[in-house]
């Protein structure tokens, strides 16, 4: 016999099949524009131009190696009296009558955002964790009004403040350096870090702190061993947040950095100044430059969906 | 283990006072209750001992060390929270070890199994010291808790109500065990609680709390047979107290008094009783029989051992054991 009865409480296969149609439907809108970059990303370059677009075209690596190549253009002369070519993408560039000069910037740029975006998030996530502990537990004076004070500073776009920035960091020699930027980008978060975080610590009961000061722990201690891994949900909606923000971050980056710190986002339209608009190169380069932060999002994701356990303390 | 004393505390939180000017001494080896409805200071004073609050005025003695400026880690007491407060990322073991692993303790790792392994046998527990704490019923929660505190030697044990959330059974065992743990450990425990009944069990002394002033102090039978007010006689006893308002019942006064009281146990029902009453409802607990009865001018509640079978709305005769009365005056004071 078949079961046909179910819980009141749980919505009807219809319903739950119409969920998943929306959702599958905002998915595919929102992913047009990724999937196409990917896709370019695979073209060859002429392909890649073509009016109108291809949907459908013959894959190519080609974007992936002009990204992480600088190229020159030789005659038909020069390129015959070299030897045969060693490798697959030195054979790509030299029938498009073109042989590798070197290495492009586009790896150290790379490196550079992974440097910054890692350290603005750690230190952003670090440093809300500490002040938000501290705004949840103590009884600091003027408190409602320190915390809108934090707040205000993400009240006028950051870029507004780009001018003294600029000036302030040339002066300071903070222009065109790691230091600089996770410096700003974590002066960017802290505010919405300590604000996040604050809801998260405020719903952490005190007594498991306070149970930890008696069994023998100092206040940071309990922080560190307790409050810390209560938090965990907090900190990873946090991280993600801010991860995020100095990833992506453009401006500034273009702004304040040019050889030495340089990150990915104001590097990779450089690309489309150097010979052509090279829209493979771009598409590759976007690809690349999505996938930490997906990485990111998806390793935290199972902290975001645990939830809270509150469990051990009874309400 | 140490004796610990307040003296002259005074707590508020904000304009509302929790504590005032509290004296109390509990002996070094001694189960001492504190007795008290909601909202009479008992969890402060626990806290203040803990040193997880700091008292506004008076002063904390461990033995002859005053504690005031102390940090709650280097008091060294251990604590059982009304609400279990488990650490929910660790296992039941871990939980247990806790303490034990402290920057203070440190012990060493063959030491802290040890403890834990025998602390969870005592309290049978030991089955679950691989589960999350979180995978734990309330009863176990709350056993390990417990076992967080026992498991080392501090200055005193303090605890809040630690058996209020467990049922009925589960309380009773571990009252009885717990009551057996202090003797052997020859600990010092102050025991908070509303429950008259682990009050009177468990303790070598109880202090009843009423809105911050501590009320009397006195050994379970003193408390329970001479109360200084109508407040201390309603905190023990079930059924609770009679007490009669003189004005209004045939009951001879003395000493100006307004109120008597007297314990249900103390009213006999015979043919030779000074009083007509009807029985209202019968409760029947096993050995014992709670009849509460009413008349024009005097109603309360009888507990009686006899066998006898009652009907409701019958007419009975009471007699008041006037040796075991207490008297009142207008203020609830005892006379």
């Amino acid at each position: 016999m078949v079961d046909t009865s179910r819980s009141p409480t749980e919505s009807s296969g219809f319903s739950r099949k119409l969920a998943a149609l929306i959702i599958i439907i905002y998915a595919v809108v929102t992913l047009i524009p990724i999937t196409w970059i990917i896709l370019t990303g695979f073209k060859s370059v002429t392909s890649s131009i073509t009016y109108p677009p291809e949907v459908f075209f013959e894959p190519s690596l080609e974007g992936y190696v002009n990204l992480f190549t600088t190229r020159t253009r030789q005659s038909q002369e020069y390129l015959e009296a070299l030897p045969p070519p060693e490798t697959w993408y030195e054979e790509l560039v030299r029938s498009r009558e073109m042989v590798i000069a070197g290495p492009s910037k586009f790896f150290g740029r790379y490196a550079n955002s992974l440097i910054i975006g890692f350290g603005a998030t750690f230190l952003s996530v670090f440093l809300g964790a500490l002040a938000a502990y501290a705004f949840s537990r103590f009884k600091i004076p003027l408190k409602d009004d320190l915390m809108f004070f934090i707040l205000s500073t993400r009240m006028f776009p950051p870029i507004a403040v780009a001018v003294p920035i600029f000036i302030m960091y040339r002066k300071i020699g903070l222009g065109d350096t790691h230091l600089g930027m996770i410096i700003l980008y974590t002066v960017v978060n802290l505010s919405l870090a300590v604000w996040l975080l604050k809801g998260f610590m405020d719903e952490i009961p005190r007594e498991y702190e306070e149970a930890a000061m008696i069994d023998g722990y100092t206040r940071m201690g309990a922080f560190f061993k307790i409050v810390l891994p209560q938090a965990t949900t907090g900190i990873a909606a946090t991280a993600i947040f801010c991860m995020i923000f100095s990833w992506n971050e453009y401006a500034f980056a273009v702004l304040l950095t040019q050889f030495n710190a340089q990150t990915a986002p104001p590097f990779i339209p450089t690309i489309i100044g150097e010979g052509g608009q090279d829209w493979s190169a771009i598409g590759a380069g976007t690809t690349l430059f999505l996938i930490p932060v997906m990485i990111f999002t998806v390793v935290l994701r199972k902290h975001l969906l645990r939830g809270i356990t509150f469990g051990a303390v009874r309400k | 283990m140490a004796s610990i004393k307040l003296e002259n505390v005074y707590k508020n939180f904000g304009k509302i006072p929790a504590l005032k000017n509290l004296n109390i001494e509990i002996y070094n080896g001694e189960f001492f209750v504190l007795l008290g409805p909601t909202g009479a200071g008992k969890t402060t004073t626990l806290r203040i001992i803990s040193g997880l609050e700091q008292p506004d005025r008076g002063k904390i003695f461990f033995d002859k060390d005053i504690m005031n400026d102390v940090q709650p880690a280097f008091r060294d007491t251990s604590y059982v929270f009304q609400q279990f407060s488990l650490y929910p990322h660790y296992s039941v073991y871990d939980n247990l070890a806790f303490p034990l692993r402290s920057p203070l303790r440190k012990e060493k790792k063959e030491v802290i199994d040890k403890k834990v392994t025998e602390i969870a046998k005592l309290l049978k527990i030991d089955n679950k010291l691989k589960n999350k704490a979180t995978q734990l019923s309330g009863g176990e929660m709350q056993r390990v808790s417990l076992g967080r505190a026992l498991v080392r030697n501090p200055n005193i044990y303090l605890m809040d109500e630690p058996l209020s959330s467990l049922d009925a059974k589960l309380r009773e065992e571990l009252r009885i065990e717990l009551k057996k743990i202090q003797k052997d450990l020859n600990a010092t425990i102050l025991y908070v609680t509303h429950d008259h009944v682990e009050a009177t069990t468990m303790a070598d002394r109880i202090g009843v709390l009423k809105d911050g002033v501590l009320s009397q102090i006195g050994t379970p039978e003193e408390i329970y047979d001479n109360p200084n007010s109508i407040y201390v006689a309603n905190r023990l006893g079930s059924p609770k107290i009679n007490i009669f308002d003189l004005g209004k019942t045939k009951i001879p006064s003395k000493n100006k008094a307004t109120h008597a009281g007297i314990r249900p146990e103390d009213i006999s029902i015979t043919n030779k009783g000074h009083y007509d009453v009807y029985i209202e409802t019968v409760e029947l607990l096993g050995a014992e029989t709670v009849i509460s009865f009413k008349s024009d001018n005097i109603n309360g509640m009888i507990l009686t051992q006899t066998s006898d079978t009652f009907e409701e709305g019958k007419k009975i005769k009471i007699a008041l054991n006037n040796k075991k009365m207490l008297y009142f005056d207008n203020n609830g004071m005892r006379i």
